[in-house]
């Protein structure tokens, strides 16, 4: 019996990948966001270089030139303790970028393995993972991360010169963000790993003796990426949200590190005399978080072929 | 009915019993306890005295059998003083909650009265100007810190236009005149608004389409109705359904929102009263009020999913427990 393959038509993608990136090229905004949180990436890496060429310390005060308007020295001027304004933009780029980036990996982490074993095995484990996430989901949260950045990590046995050390706030609040972010991720694994459960490739592997261990990390997580990148990205807008938050209520990154949350604490108090020093911060997080919802929201486009309006 | 409330209304305790536990021991695990606040104020005292101190209060005791103290008072009623007012707790929270409630009533019914026209709106006209526009204001509407939304609505109306008070309740001294008080909410209530309208739009645009391609509507057209009359008493009650889950699910989120909205412009609500315990070591205060906002916004995802039960009547009780 010979099967007669029909010849793809001259000019029509060929393949799953190069349609996905048809598609994703044409979602302009989604397009624009990426050229956007790259050029951002790349400039925040470039902070101590810019810092450099235009002769300025983002952390030294300089009581001398407070409220400076904006120059050639200072871009966009200097802040309440005459430090720079654009070059602790880009620092708190930095932090910003770095704890929505890695906050939403180890969310998605969580957030896969919790939704995979729901949706492979079913039943009341799912009844009970699905319950636990709706909980987590409508629990007044911000409160909670409140209580959270305010516990003294000394009382959990950790010696002073680490719970008190800079960097220390930056890994707590990666780690209490993490802890909430994964829900989305969950529910969206889950819903993904019943229609791969039902698929003829996994029966196939389950009559050739494959265990549940191998079926889930096998044939469902590398058929279940795309909505889990996908996930991933929505989720990193929201988590920057709430690192500017936690920051702005001096609970997340501490002075004198800039973030951008933190810089609009001490903005807030100046809105009065130089209103201008509490819209840059606010401006960077809201085009940052659009960037990265618009990103995720053209990648959700272009990864689900079901997704056509 | 009644079984299926049951069942909901179980959980729901059970959430809500874990989440106490869960914050009484991280409240132990804060800086500055009791013990440590009195060896502040009074230098004198030894380390055998801060030992007999905690025996005396019971703080020596394994923390599980203090919860299980602390738990049989609460169910009592009893939830104990305040540290800082020396008033009990419930005393100070029900005005607060009282506030909150009022913020959060007035600022979801009007973002509702927004979304579900908008949403509906940009469904019927999907892919056009009107629908990319209401999607664009959506995404900004959700990608806004909101406490910079407070800060630049604080700068606008009252640094520079000087329109409204910045923040408060209302005049300094007596009770104001209704029209007074309403003007001290404008800018709490619409923050709050602008930063739960998107997500109700967006999801009740979805929903609108996915009602718009269900055969009853198809019927609806095909007996003549006009389109008006179709999506009125037909589409909108349709899409109007899933939003009630939605509704549900984001009571948490909305009171998130609260937080920052009152400690932004001074509003005396729970959220509030919540963040300035937790900062003034006043732990007990802070621990009752975490649990009522919780027991708040899981009672009103429980009645959220009666509602939808009720309102939808595809899904019986019955199918829904033998669902789960």
């Amino acid at each position: 019996m010979s099967v007669a393959f029909e010849p793809v038509p001259r000019g029509a993608p060929r393949s799953m990948a190069s349609r996905m990136a048809r598609r994703f090229l044409e979602h302009r905004l989604a397009l624009a966001s990426l050229a956007l949180l790259v050029a951002l990436g790349m400039a925040s890496l470039a902070a101590p270089l810019v810092e450099l060429a235009l002769g300025v310390d983002a952390n030294a005060a300089n009581l001398f030139d407070r409220f400076a308007p904006p120059s050639a020295k200072h871009l966009l001027g200097t802040d309440e303790l005459g430090r720079d304004l654009a070059v602790r933009l880009l620092y708190g780029g930095r932090v910003s970028l770095a704890v929505g980036l890695s906050a939403a990996v180890f969310a998605a982490v969580i957030g896969t393995a919790i939704g995979i074993l729901a949706g492979y095995f079913g039943g009341r484990p799912d009844a009970f993972l699905m319950r636990f996430t709706d909980a987590v989901i409508s629990l007044p949260l911000l409160p909670l991360l409140i209580v959270l950045a305010a516990i003294d990590l000394e009382k959990l046995g950790l010696p002073p010169e680490i719970a008190r050390s800079e960097d220390v706030s930056l890994y707590r609040i990666v780690v209490i963000v993490s802890l909430f972010g994964w829900t989305t991720v969950a529910r969206l694994v889950r819903a993904e790993t019943l229609v791969i459960r039902a698929r003829e490739f996994v029966t196939a592997a389950v009559a050739m003796g494959a265990g549940p261990w191998r079926i889930m990390l096998g044939h469902i997580l590398p058929n279940a990426v795309s909505p889990i990148i996908v996930a991933t990205t929505l989720s990193v807008g929201n988590i920057i949200l709430f690192e500017s938050v936690l920051s702005f209520l001096g609970l997340g990154i501490q002075p004198p590190v800039a973030s951008w949350g933190n810089m609009l604490t001490n903005a807030q108090e100046t809105i009065w005399s130089a209103p201008m020093l509490a819209v840059w911060p606010g401006l960077a997080i809201f085009v940052t978080v659009i960037a990265f919802n618009f990103l995720g929201d053209g990648m959700q486009d272009a990864l689900d072929p079901r997704a056509v309006e | 009915m009644l079984r299926f409330a049951a069942i909901r209304l179980t959980e729901s305790l059970v959430v809500l019993l874990l989440v106490s536990f869960a914050v009484y021991g991280l409240i132990g695990l804060m800086p500055g306890d009791p013990i440590d606040i009195m060896i502040q104020s009074d230098p004198k005292l030894t380390p055998a005295d801060a030992e007999r101190l905690k025996a005396l209060y019971g703080l020596d005791r394994p923390i599980v059998e203090r919860y299980g103290n602390w738990l049989g008072a609460a169910l009592h009623g009893e939830f104990g003083n305040s540290r800082v007012n020396m008033r009990p707790v419930l005393e100070i929270l029900w005005p607060r909650m009282g506030n909150s409630l009022m913020l959060l009533g007035i600022s979801l019914a009007l973002s509702l009265a927004i979304a579900i026209p908008l949403g509906a709106i940009a469904a019927m006209r999907a892919n056009g100007v009107f629908d990319y526009g209401v999607n664009l204001a959506c995404f900004a509407g959700f990608s806004t810190p909101p406490f910079w939304l407070a800060l630049l609505a604080i700068i606008l109306f009252s640094v520079t236009l000087g329109w409204l008070p910045a923040g408060g309740m209302g005049p300094a001294g007596g009770d104001p005149a209704w029209h007074e008080s309403l003007r001290y909410m404008v800018l709490p209530v619409g923050t709050l608004t602008m930063l739960s309208v998107g997500g109700f739009t967006r999801f009740m645009r979805a929903s609108m389409i996915q009602t718009l391609r269900q055969d009853y509507i198809r019927t609806a057209r095909a007996k003549g109705l006009s389109e008006g009359r179709m999506v009125r008493s037909h589409a909108l009650r349709g899409a109007m359904t899933p939003l009630v889950t939605v509704l549900g699910l984001s009571f948490g989120g909305l009171f998130s929102g609260a937080l920052i909205t009152e400690i932004m412009f001074a509003w005396q609500g729970m959220g509030r009263m919540i963040y300035d315990a937790i900062l003034g070591n006043d732990y007990n205060l802070a621990l009752v009020g975490l649990l009522f906002a919780t027991a708040m916004t899981l009672v009103g995802n429980l009645l959220a999913d009666i509602a939808y039960v009720w309102l939808d009547p595809r899904v019986s009780f019955r199918s829904l427990e033998a669902g789960r």
